[in-house]
């Protein structure tokens, strides 16, 4: 027994160890913490003004997605900007952060000496990413409301089904950031060959429909058009069958599983454990 | 005698056709500083990993603090405290920080690991620079640091692997007369080195290694009895005449001492007595560049048993 602790060696880190882990990772968030306030409450207000105010007035026709019927282009855009938003939380933590934690300041290889699992240490940053992200949508859901983007206790899901979305986007990135032992540029090809692509391809800013068909399986494949419908059907409706919206919530979990399980796996070959 | 802290036996580790550590047997008695001491790649981090409970072993059995490290990794990992070759501090956290959020790893409350913080800082030395981030530190500092928060959950043995390399002499001695304290407050410590008047001035016993295998095992005076002679002439003819010169000098080593060694850019003499081997050789006619009689150390123990020198 320890004299610092009233129980066995190793029980508390064995029951709490995640926890210390996403401690440990949001204290480090807070040496950024300035620019963490700035996004999140800078972007929504920079998208929803450009595109709400701004696009918003070239598209003068309704979207025929609704419920009841043709929505605003705001109304529309606006459910799929609040996944965006938890989608870009996923970038910026589960890329440069994870493979840091790695190479440049190799904070996994010190926790791996502590009585933490690697399973323990991949919960923990996990964990804190969606710390970071769900006040991300939460504040992102609030501009969306006071700029009329969405109405109606529902849309409040929408918070949830945007941080399920950014989750399994994070898990995934992190998956293959923990993989990469040379920087050579892969968090760079990331953002502009992955989240790009999937921001301008996955029916955001309009219908998947209105792609070629020989385009629209990017949408398929895309966590963020599954999450982006979700966040529509929470706002104002679904327009598409039940079966779909299952569809959507079981993919996003199903990347989330193989993207957290994959992360744990790498992580613990190359903690040597 | 109690029960040793760490048992190692036929202790190996190989990747796939590479056999890093190759069949260690040694035991680490309670309050014992233990080195290892051996050239780079002689296999001395391997075994560091595996007693330190985050490398398994492909044979031999191994035992920490009379757990299998294999089965309870986590309840031995609370239970020591680890310094690594390369120090792992969290750069983007500030000094006093990473004492506390590594002090939550291992279940300790938040008022008690911030009591702990600031005593391990003013062991460290580092109580000034609490709030410092920590690449303003020096590469002493850094190390202090790591040793601090190896000390955070009070471990029953502390490992140290190549605890100085890169420091300059004033950081490494003042790391010294830390570890020294911890040393004769009880702290188990099992150490790694290259350099070996570290190992001389920090262990009781050590085994030297090399190519993963125990090549001898004793106390630093010990060694240096069984292996070497009491004192070493070393001589310097210029590069390109101390091979022979020693060849020279090796057709009779009577009156000199029990044997010669040709290193690179200098000769050395095993001897009892440097000052009447050096008169003896100035009697033959050699004259030598340079001359200096030392004690025998470590180095020499490892030049005996593989040949070559420690630092290559």
């Amino acid at each position: 027994m320890s004299a610092l602790t009233t129980e066995t060696p190793g029980a508390r880190s064995r029951r709490f160890g995640s926890w210390y882990v996403a401690e440990h990772r949001l204290r480090s968030m807070k040496s950024y913490g300035q620019t963490i306030i700035a996004t999140s409450i800078g972007s929504p207000v920079l998208y929803l003004l450009a595109l709400g105010m701004g696009l918003a007035g070239l598209v003068d026709k309704d979207v025929d997605s609704g419920a009841n019927g043709p929505v605003s282009y705001l109304l529309f855009v606006a459910p799929a900007l609040l996944a965006t938003a938890a989608v870009n939380v996923a970038g910026e933590e589960a890329t440069y952060p994870v493979m840091q934690a790695f190479k440049w300041n190799p904070i996994l290889f010190a926790m791996n000496a502590a009585p933490i699992s690697p399973r323990q240490i991949v919960n923990g940053f996990l964990i804190a990413i969606a710390a970071r992200m769900l006040p991300t949508c939460v504040i992102y859901y609030g501009a969306m409301l006071l700029f009329g983007a969405t109405s109606g206790a529902a849309s409040a899901l929408g918070i949830l089904t945007a941080t399920l979305t950014g989750m399994a986007v994070a898990a995934l990135i992190a998956r293959y950031s923990a993989t990469v032992e040379e920087d050579k540029g892969q968090m760079a090809v990331i953002m502009r060959f992955g989240l790009m692509p999937m921001f301008l391809f996955s029916g955001t800013f309009f219908p998947l429909e209105q792609l070629p068909v020989y385009l629209q399986w990017i949408g398929w494949i895309s966590p963020l058009w599954h999450g982006s419908e979700l966040g529509r059907v929470a706002s104002y409706g679904a327009t598409e069958p039940i079966w779909l919206t299952v569809v959507h919530v079981v993919f996003l979990l199903a990347v989330l599983v193989y993207g957290w399980n994959g992360f744990a796996r790498v992580t613990a070959r190359r903690l040597g454990k | 005698m109690p029960a040793p802290v760490v048992a190692a036996s036929a202790l190996t580790k190989k990747y796939k056709d590479f056999t890093a550590v190759d069949g260690l047997d040694f035991e680490v008695q309670p309050g014992e500083a233990f080195g290892l001491l051996g050239p780079n790649g002689a296999g001395k981090s391997t075994t560091m990993r595996m007693v330190g409970a985050v490398s398994t072993r492909t044979g031999g059995d191994l035992s920490i603090l009379g757990l299998d490290p294999d089965r309870h990794g986590p309840e031995i990992r609370a239970q020591l405290g680890v310094v690594p070759q390369k120090d792992n501090l969290d750069e983007e956290l500030r000094v006093r920080d990473n004492l506390i959020v590594y002090g939550r790893y291992f279940g300790i409350s938040r008022s008690v690991v911030q009591r702990k913080a600031d005593e391990l800082l003013a062991f460290a030395q580092l109580e000034d620079r609490a709030k410092a981030k920590v690449d303003e530190l020096s590469g002493g500092m850094k190390r202090r640091l790591t040793i601090a928060r190896a000390l955070i959950n009070d471990p029953r043995i502390l490992l140290l692997d190549e605890p100085t390399t890169g420091l300059d002499p004033q950081a490494r001695h003042i790391l010294w007369d830390r570890l020294f304290r911890l040393k004769e407050q009880g702290t188990t410590l099992v150490l790694t080195t290259h350099y070996m008047d570290e190992a001389e001035q920090l262990c009781d016993r050590i085994v030297v290694v090399d190519n993963g295998k125990i090549m001898a095992e004793g106390s630093p005076a010990g060694l240096i009895r069984d292996y070497s002679t009491r004192e070493v002439l070393e001589v310097r003819f210029g590069s390109n005449r101390n091979a022979d010169a020693a060849r020279e000098l090796g057709a009779d080593v009577s009156g000199l001492g029990e044997r010669i060694e040709v290193l690179p850019d200098r000769v050395l003499i095993f001897t009892d007595s440097g000052e009447a081997a050096l008169e003896t050789l100035t009697q033959r006619g050699f004259e030598p560049v340079t001359s200096l009689v030392r004690r025998s150390s470590l180095e020499d123990v490892f030049l005996r048993l593989t040949g070559r020198t420690l630092v290559d």
